[in-house]
């Protein structure tokens, strides 16, 4: 297995980092600001800064194929970027009409509709309006009882998974009249009007949910909680108990992120700064390891080598008789993992390569 | 190291690894505002459960975690009335001193002598794992020094009662 690439930015957190559909463009947040990175050769550089939040930007994603961008902030605001004849961005405020920050953001598969989760009990689903020219939105809010933490869209552009503080993972349907075309009918509903509940699943513990997704078909839901567990749902048919529901806690510390690899696998990463791999079908699942492992094996020797020489020389500057300098983690990320993206692959295919953004600043690229 | 020492820390040190699970949450009550939920108290579902870590009966450590805040309150112990009066001087001088320290409260919890509040933007800025190290390596020094200001202020006691009655003799 090749090693990561790591692309340590600055030092701040990123929140979400999105890559642009040919993987030129890296979009991070920064504070108040997106940046744009170009890759030339092997590294980044930064090209463009998209200014206009006036608070902490919490979501960034590039549509695949059209090349917009959407940034939603803790400013209650979300912005569509487009770029003009003359090269640069130009910023269209989208409506939303929530009065707490925008948490998180998705396009939808389909590129016509975007989804903005918010600390105001509500999930707005934004679409394009022709005869205004203006991005509009529709509220989903009627099981939400708490923040949203993260959105995922259904491969079909119509059913919405949501994870919420309220240790709720759900499936709603945003189906918009003239912009969506009617769904075929699927395992979680047949007729799916806005704002139809199409599953509800409670964490074992209430803990938060951190993250959402769908898997590659779209026939099973996978949600990480606060309480280090993850949980995959299997629906069996539109209004019955679903098939399977299978949770997997862990000994680990919460999981921030998860991303399906393929039908049959879940990468997750987090507060443990490393990301782990989950395997398994509607039979079960288990924790099959971390793709750390080799360099963790390597990094392990080398400090038994040095251990000598950093003892005397933590003993010389700074006075502690301890062994090895302790400072850096053993892992990539020196802090936690807060969002996880097909680098290649996905859709329908299996992914090859995923990259994490974490706290520390670093975007990294995986090979799985 | 005592024996009880070693269990106790390295139980103090995993609860406040996996309370230092934080993330940056804004404000459900009110607009526009991040403020630590911990310590607001406006949103009951995002604030955990408080865990406490005793010792024995004088020394405890209360843990409180929400989503993006944690407050930690240490129990200090205090055998006599000197020892009493030297851990409120010795807190007194720290929490005055408290921006210098980032994480320390101004203000301890009620029952607890000192109080630090670590926010999502402290394990932002600084490394998690340290930010447990040095809790844990205050817990170990704080006994030692008030230990030794006791002594320090005993034998001072001596010296100056002695020098003070020599003239009686």
């Amino acid at each position: 297995m090749a090693a990561p690439q790591v692309h340590h930015l600055f030092h701040a957190p990123i929140n979400d980092h999105s890559f642009s559909a040919d993987r030129s463009t890296l979009a991070v947040t920064k504070d108040n600001n997106v940046e744009l990175y170009g890759s030339s050769g092997g590294a980044f550089r930064l090209q463009d800064e998209l200014r206009g939040h006036d608070k902490l930007v919490t979501g960034v994603d590039i549509a695949p194929r059209s090349g917009r961008i959407v940034t939603s902030s803790q400013d209650r605001n979300a912005y569509v970027w487009e770029p003009s004849r003359t090269g640069e961005w130009k910023p269209t405020l989208v409506l939303l009409r929530i009065n707490r920050a925008a948490t998180c953001v998705r396009w939808s598969p389909s590129e016509t509709k975007f989804a903005v989760g918010s600390g105001a009990r509500i999930i707005a689903i934004c679409y394009f309006e022709e005869e205004n020219d203006w991005w509009v939105s529709k509220h989903l809010k009627k099981p939400l009882r708490s923040t949203v933490t993260s959105v995922a869209w259904h491969p079909n552009s119509v059913l919405l998974a949501a994870g919420s503080t309220d240790g709720h993972a759900r499936v709603l349907s945003s189906f918009i009249k003239g912009t969506d075309e009617r769904p075929e009918p699927s395992a979680w509903g047949e007729r799916l009007p806005f704002n139809t509940v199409c599953g509800e699943y409670l964490n074992a513990t209430a803990g938060w949910i951190h993250s959402v997704a769908f898997s590659p078909s779209g026939n099973a839901l996978a949600f990480t909680a606060h309480d280090s567990s993850i949980t995959v749902v299997y629906p069996s048919a539109p209004e019955q108990p679903p098939q399977a529901v299978i949770s997997v806690s862990t000994q680990l510390l919460p999981f921030a992120d998860l991303l399906w690899v393929s039908e049959s696998e879940i990468v997750c990463a987090g507060y443990d700064c490393e990301v782990y791999r989950f395997g398994g079908s509607v039979s079960g699942w288990q924790l099959t390891g971390s793709l750390e492992k080799a360099s963790a094996g390597a990094g392990a020797g080398a400090a038994r080598e040095e251990s000598a020489l950093n003892m005397f020389r933590s003993m010389d500057l700074k006075g502690r008789s301890g062994g090895v300098d302790d400072t850096k983690l053993r892992t990539v990320h020196q802090n936690s993992i807060n969002s996880l993206r097909a680098y290649q692959g996905g859709g329908t295919g299996q992914v090859s390569k995923i990259s994490t953004g974490g706290v520390d600043g670093r975007v990294v690229v995986w090979n799985l | 190291m005592s024996q009880s020492l070693r269990p106790y820390l390295s139980a103090v040190r995993s609860t406040l690894t996996a309370a230092l699970s934080l993330s940056n949450f804004a404000s459900q009550a009110s607009e526009r505002h991040n403020v630590p939920e911990i310590e607001a108290k406006t949103s009951p579902e995002v604030v955990l459960n408080p865990l406490t870590v005793s010792r024995n009966q004088e020394e405890r450590v209360l843990v409180e975690p929400s989503v993006n805040s944690v407050r930690v309150s240490l129990r200090i112990k205090q055998a006599d009335e000197i020892e009493h009066i030297l851990v409120h001087k010795f807190t007194r001088f720290l929490t005055q001193r408290a921006e210098a320290f980032f994480i320390l409260r101004r203000k301890p919890v009620p029952g607890y002598d000192i109080s630090f509040l670590i926010t999502n933007f402290h394990t932002e800025e600084m490394l998690k794992h340290k930010l447990v190290d040095f809790i844990i390596q205050f817990m170990e020094e704080v006994d030692k020094e008030i230990s030794e200001m006791k002594l320090f202020l005993n034998a001072r006691a001596r010296f100056v009662a002695e020098s003070f009655l020599t003239p009686f003799d």
